[in-house]
């Protein structure tokens, strides 16, 4: 008896949150026949005519899916490995360091781009790298004409993957941070006395017991590889750039909001949000089996 | 840490300290670069004249900014929004975060409604659908869509519920004990003890709410209704989209850009962040450490 009514408590909490996510996630999620219609905003979701798969077969024979497709996954595959690394590495030479003022100095500033938004930033990377940027000036002072960085098609996956590792490298660094401060410190010592130089203690003391947390990481990103950054690029990008630097969610936008073909963005956008949940759940999976981790 | 001074010991301490010298340079160089810019000449920052220091010294940009109306309005959205969006966010959370942290024994639905959420989290409908439904609410130009149409940021109520679940279950006993019931129990026992799980989760959400630019620019149909970012955005970033842009176009559309006055509203809307930044820096290192490890 009181259980039943403790639990009425308990549905009364729930209930603002679960009205929100309702409204805003689970509506939603009907509109996905759309993908599956010639949807005619006139005629609504209930009487626009079903069209089966053609959307998706349409998608796949446009070239620019293809592209989208290509430049989605070189970009993301390219965040996720250096955004593992790069943190790694820093995380390590700021371990090394012996004076703590200036470490914490590092860290307060490594990790402030990261709460910077990419509107900001892409202002500031234009700052540098477009047409009357710093570089250019530079480059100038060298007898070498200015070059359209920001408008070549050559560079601009590099760019990207760049300034995202340049954004984010001290955010990433600080659950390396706390898996190094958790490392025994009589293992240095033990080696220390057997003679072991800096550079062997990295290897073979810290490097091995930060490899969990390295894979974990690395396993749970799985999720992310349809994920370019729509942020990002949209600040960042131009028509120019298209051939490399389109990606699948900026493409959805156009194709969607731009050119109001709500059944194509729609099932582009099902082609990667479908595809995206099988990889976080299978990612989610193998972290509780090899590493004991549970997100909730 | 062991202490050792071979030679090879203090060059790596030595290049040690230039590369992290270097990437702290790497971090505060833009912002000093875009301060520079904005109190430089006007005609010297358009030619691409400034590196590491202000050409010229001009308060004409912030001057120019005090009289646009559109620019405070947007500021003004903005903070609204923040404030607004971190307050309900917040407060849903935590209502939500506590029955969800009861053991299954006691709440019997827990873990349907949990695999609701990890499922909303995981899984959306798409940017078409999730447009059309905020449209067919006729949110559209109110601040309401900025607020809410983001969606319940569901692993902010999954990092409280664990950091209920790891407070000591005596805690609860003694309450109930006492006859607390579940409103009181949450109030007055467990959020007086959440502090720094409220405090990081307040950050994430603050931090969101002031970047977010996407939102204001999809739902917002006129410039008088765009928060901040979007405002932004849109005086920055406004190349076409068209595929017959050429190079030449585009050199033609940097040169028309107010490098000046594009760079002190840019410099303007990073000051709120880095003013609170230094005294939430303790929260946000804790609340990654509270979503990356648990029990």
């Amino acid at each position: 008896m009181r259980r039943m009514n403790v639990e009425k408590h308990y549905y009364l909490m729930l209930l603002p949150g679960m009205v929100w996510l309702v409204l805003f996630s689970i509506v939603p999620m009907a509109g996905i026949v759309m993908a599956f219609q010639n949807y005619n905003p006139g005629a609504g979701l209930l009487k626009s005519p079903w069209v089966g798969l053609d959307n998706f077969r349409y998608m796949f024979q446009l070239s620019d899916s293809r592209t989208v497709i290509v430049n989605t996954f070189i970009i993301a595959i390219g965040k996720i490995v250096l955004n593992l690394i790069i943190p790694l590495v820093f995380a390590i030479l700021l371990n090394e360091l012996r004076h703590l003022r200036f470490k914490k100095l590092v860290q307060t500033v490594a990790y402030l781009p990261h709460f910077l938004s990419w509107v900001i930033m892409a202002t500031i990377v234009i700052g540098i790298f477009g047409y009357y940027g710093v570089v250019n000036t530079v480059l100038g002072m060298f007898g070498v004409s200015p070059q359209l960085f920001m408008a070549d098609a050559g560079i601009f996956r590099q760019l990207l993957v760049g300034t995202d590792v340049w954004k984010e490298f001290g955010y990433n660094a600080i659950i390396y941070l706390a898996a190094l401060t958790g490392i025994n410190l009589n293992l240095y010592e033990a080696a220390a006395i057997d003679g072991a130089s800096r550079w062997q203690l990295i290897r073979n003391v810290t490097l091995p017991a930060m490899t969990t947390t390295v894979v974990l990481l690395g396993v749970l990103s799985l999720g992310n590889v349809l994920n370019a950054g729509f942020d990002q690029v949209y600040n960042l990008y131009n028509p120019l750039v298209y051939s490399t630097g389109d990606i699948l969610d900026t493409w959805v936008y156009r194709l969607g909001l731009q050119n109001l073909q709500f059944s194509l963005a729609t099932a582009a956008g099902l082609f990667k949000s479908a595809i995206s949940f099988v990889l976080i759940v299978v990612s989610y999976r193998l972290a509780y089996r090899y590493a004991d981790y549970t997100v909730f | 840490m062991v202490q050792s001074k071979t030679f090879g010991s203090r060059a790596f301490d030595g290049a040690n300290y230039v590369l992290l010298a270097l990437l702290l340079f790497s971090c505060l160089y833009p912002l000093w670069y875009t301060f520079c810019v904005s109190i430089s000449d006007k005609a010297a920052a358009n030619a691409g004249l400034v590196t590491i220091y202000p050409i010229g010294f001009s308060l004409a940009s912030y001057k120019e900014i005090l009289g646009d109306a559109l620019f405070f309005n947007s500021f003004w959205i903005s903070i609204q929004r923040t404030v607004l969006g971190t307050g309900l966010s917040l407060f849903v959370s935590v209502l939500m975060a506590y029955p969800l942290a009861r053991p299954s024994r006691e709440f019997r639905l827990r873990n349907v409604f949990m695999w609701i959420l990890v499922f909303c989290m995981l899984f959306s409908g798409g940017l078409i659908p999730w447009y059309l439904t905020v449209q067919s609410y006729g949110l559209i130009n109110s601040i309401w869509a900025l607020v809410l149409a983001g969606g319940l940021p569901v692993f902010n109520v999954i990092l409280i519920m664990n950091f209920f679940r790891n407070l000591p279950k005596e805690l609860n006993e003694a309450a109930v004990v006492d006859g607390a019931g579940p409103w009181a129990i949450l109030f007055r026992v467990y959020l007086p003890c959440s502090i720094p799980v409220l405090a990081a989760v307040a950050l994430f959400i603050g931090v969101y709410h002031w970047n977010e630019f996407f939102n204001g620019l999809v739902l917002m149909n006129t410039s008088d209704k765009y928060p901040l970012q979007t405002y932004i955005q849109q005086l920055v970033v406004n190349i076409p989209t068209g595929t017959n842009l050429t190079p030449d176009q585009y050199k033609k559309l940097s040169e028309l850009s107010n490098r000046t006055l594009n760079s002190a509203k840019v410099f303007i809307a990073m000051v709120p962040m880095l003013i609170v930044y230094p005294f939430l820096q303790k929260y946000f290192v804790s609340g990654i450490m509270l979503g990356a490890v648990k029990e």
